[in-house]
């Protein structure tokens, strides 16, 4: 460090507090935790704070009305298990998980694959085709909520026009399909709204899996006789497995960790058939005030959350196409 | 075994002429090596051979049969590519069975097909292996199994030699024409590196700007270049071009000696006085550069002389050199072209 000093005779105190200051930021050890410490701060603020009041919470009898931390083992699990809306909450949550993203799986190889080609106005349907990621959730529900109004569905507009919907047409004799007053359709329009959700994300993820197979590849596939299909699934599929199974996995717990989809469009109904965890939690625990219940409903997310990132940060590492 | 014929094929990328009006056959069994400097579009009309690019206008014919518009798959062609394009999730046992698996050959025979494949190239130890497992010489083994495995009519290489290290690759060179003799596939070769050209091909096609300078055998491109484009890329170093009254005069460095180490007499050969600026020992030879006068004033010119010419010369100097007559080429001052005097 003294080599770096032009002036001649002896360094005062007040040169010495600059230099030292001056190459600071240079020493690692020093700069690598500085520049870690606010993700870290807010890990710990937002995350590892709220988790483990979590862990105490479900172990205890706090509600809203009486915040004594209580020990009570583990009662509340044992009294949400044998619940029937919890058991169909967390079946649900599993179902809306797996179907979206099994949805999104084919919808987003599709759009890439489309997406790759060359053809006029490509920017605008990329724009278009990553909207639904710029939206904010609860917006985008709302909008959905029109969409599958009970009376004023465009969508069900649109079957009536096609003489499907109403009275002699293949879907029935009402004028509307009432979809999310029925289970089985307000499970599917959950399970639509997600995939719709996911699918920019998934399909940047799966285009730039695809751009980063080398062209030699694909060439060489052809020459070697090569269709689509056996392109498609015996040298694309295994060389994106790594990029596609992160895209899937983020899916998932996007998916299952959500409320918002659920609590914008159903409220988890009718009775409950929509219910799902995070959904679930907050009706026992921020409204029904049984904050003890409601800890113990969300917590059934971590082990299924902890599996899924470990497999993701093992993938991540495998996530190198050639 | 069969004939590929380029008939008036061009190829237009927007406004750039990658491809101006080829039109070149092989023979069969041919080695035919494609030469030129890089983006003169030598890999262009070899993919547009192989059926990966689309000509803009002109046909492409295998084995008497107009290909245009057939897939890939369907001209019975095998392409080594530079970057040799193994599937890295395979073995290379898999790599070099996907032509046969793709063409629905069973199991055993299969199996068969990679092992006979494997022994021609030496492989055996290797099949079990993934790409990243193998070195730049063993991928390209494995790649030219891969296309030799379901016996092609025409083989296509796309410059498979410029991964592989300086020592590696002559050796490679050799096998790889020697492999080509013994199976006779008509083999069509791309390379810039007119070392591996010279060396490897029964006839080179000299390509340069989207169109065939010329085509002949290593000795007629290099002895009877068809212009001065072809003089100037063959050949290292390339051939001294000297303007004269009404046309180029070319020369190749090692014609141009001293006068007192030309062996033709002195009236059968055509003297420069050499102002040698810059002399290189290059062990076998030394290279000898300087200026020589001539009609446009005065051009930069190379001799080479073989170290069995032991005549003192010194730069700054001037001597008496000379290039027997029959070694002097003439090319048109306006086209470049070659013309008898």
């Amino acid at each position: 460090m003294a080599g770096q000093v032009t002036r001649a005779g002896p360094l005062t105190l007040g040169d010495r507090i600059a230099l030292q200051f001056r190459y600071l930021l240079d020493r690692e050890a020093l700069l690598g935790p500085l520049l870690l410490l606010p993700a870290v701060v807010y890990i710990v603020a937002l995350v590892g704070f709220p988790f483990v009041l979590a862990l105490a919470y479900s172990l205890s009898d706090v509600t809203a009305g009486d915040q004594s931390l209580d020990f009570v083992g583990f009662r509340n699990f044992t009294d949400i298990v044998h619940d029937p809306i919890f058991r169909r909450a967390l079946r649900n949550t599993f179902v809306f998980a797996f179907a979206s993203q099994a949805l999104v799986l084919v919808l987003a190889n599709v759009l890439a694959l489309a997406l790759m080609a060359e053809f006029r106005g490509k920017w605008l349907v990329r724009l278009l085709v990553l909207l639904p990621w710029a939206t904010p959730a609860a917006l985008s529900t709302i909008a959905w909520l029109w969409l599958l109004d009970s009376v004023f569905s465009p969508i069900d507009w649109l079957f009536r026009q096609a003489h499907l919907l109403g009275p002699g047409t293949p879907l029935g004799p009402n004028n509307n399909m009432y979809w999310l007053g029925r289970p089985e359709l307000a499970m599917l329009s959950v399970i639509v709204v997600h995939a719709w959700r996911i699918l920019p994300l998934a399909t940047v993820i799966v285009l730039a899996g695809l751009t980063s197979i080398p062209q030699d590849i694909k060439d060489a596939a052809a020459v070697d006789g090569a269709g689509f299909w056996r392109l498609f699934l015996q040298i694309i599929t295994p060389l994106m497995f790594p990029v596609v199974a992160v895209a899937v996995l983020f899916g998932f717990i996007f998916t299952f960790t959500d409320l918002a989809v659920v609590y914008v469009l159903t409220r988890g109904g009718p009775i409950n058939n929509t219910q799902v965890l995070g959904s679930w939690a907050f009706i026992k625990g921020i409204q029904g005030g049984d904050l003890a219940q409601g800890a113990a409903v969300a917590l059934f997310l971590f082990p299924v959350l902890l599996g899924v990132a470990v497999l993701m940060l093992r993938l991540a590492r495998r996530a190198e196409v050639t | 075994m069969a004939a590929v014929e380029a008939r008036g094929v061009r190829k237009l990328f927007g406004p750039v002429k990658a491809l101006d009006g080829i039109d070149l056959a092989t023979r069969e069994g041919e080695f035919l090596v494609l030469l030129g400097p890089s983006g003169c579009g030598k890999t262009t009309l070899l993919r547009i051979i192989a059926g990966l690019e689309q000509p803009s206008a002109g046909e492409i014919v295998i084995g008497g049969q107009v290909v245009n518009g057939l897939p890939p798959r369907a001209r019975k062609i095998a392409m080594v590519f530079q970057s040799y394009a193994l599937y890295p999730h395979m073995t290379a046992f898999d790599n070099i069975a996907f032509p046969l698996k793709a063409q629905g050959m069973p199991r055993e025979e299969r199996a068969r097909k990679v092992e006979w494949a494997a022994s021609i190239l030496g492989i055996h130890d290797l099949l079990g292996r993934k790409p990243r497992q193998l070195s730049g010489g063993e991928r390209q083994r494995v790649a030219l199994a891969r296309a030799l495995v379901r016996e092609p009519s025409v083989f296509l290489l796309d410059e498979p030699l410029s991964n592989l290290d300086a020592q590696l690759r002559a050796s490679a060179r050799d096998e790889l024409q020697g492999l080509q003799r013994r199976i006779g596939i008509t083999t069509i070769y791309v390379t810039h590196d007119q070392v591996e050209a010279m060396g490897m091909g029964d006839r080179i096609a000299v390509m340069y700007q989207g169109r065939i300078r010329q085509v002949g055998t290593p000795l007629e491109i290099y002895e009877e270049p068809a212009d001065t484009f072809v003089a100037t890329f063959v050949g290292s170093p390339p051939m001294n071009l000297v303007e004269g009254e009404s046309y180029l005069v070319g020369f190749r460095p090692e014609h141009f000696l001293p006068r007192q180490a030309a062996h033709a007499p002195s009236n059968d050969s055509w003297s420069f006085t050499f102002r040698v600026t810059r002399i290189e020992h290059l062990g076998a030879d030394r290279l000898v550069y300087g200026i020589v006068g001539s009609a446009a004033g005065e051009t930069k010119v190379v001799s080479r002389l073989p170290s069995t010419v032991d005549v003192t010369l010194h730069a700054g100097e001037s001597y008496e050199f000379a290039v027997p007559a029959h070694r002097l080429r003439f090319f048109d001052k306006a086209t470049g072209s070659a013309t008898e005097r």
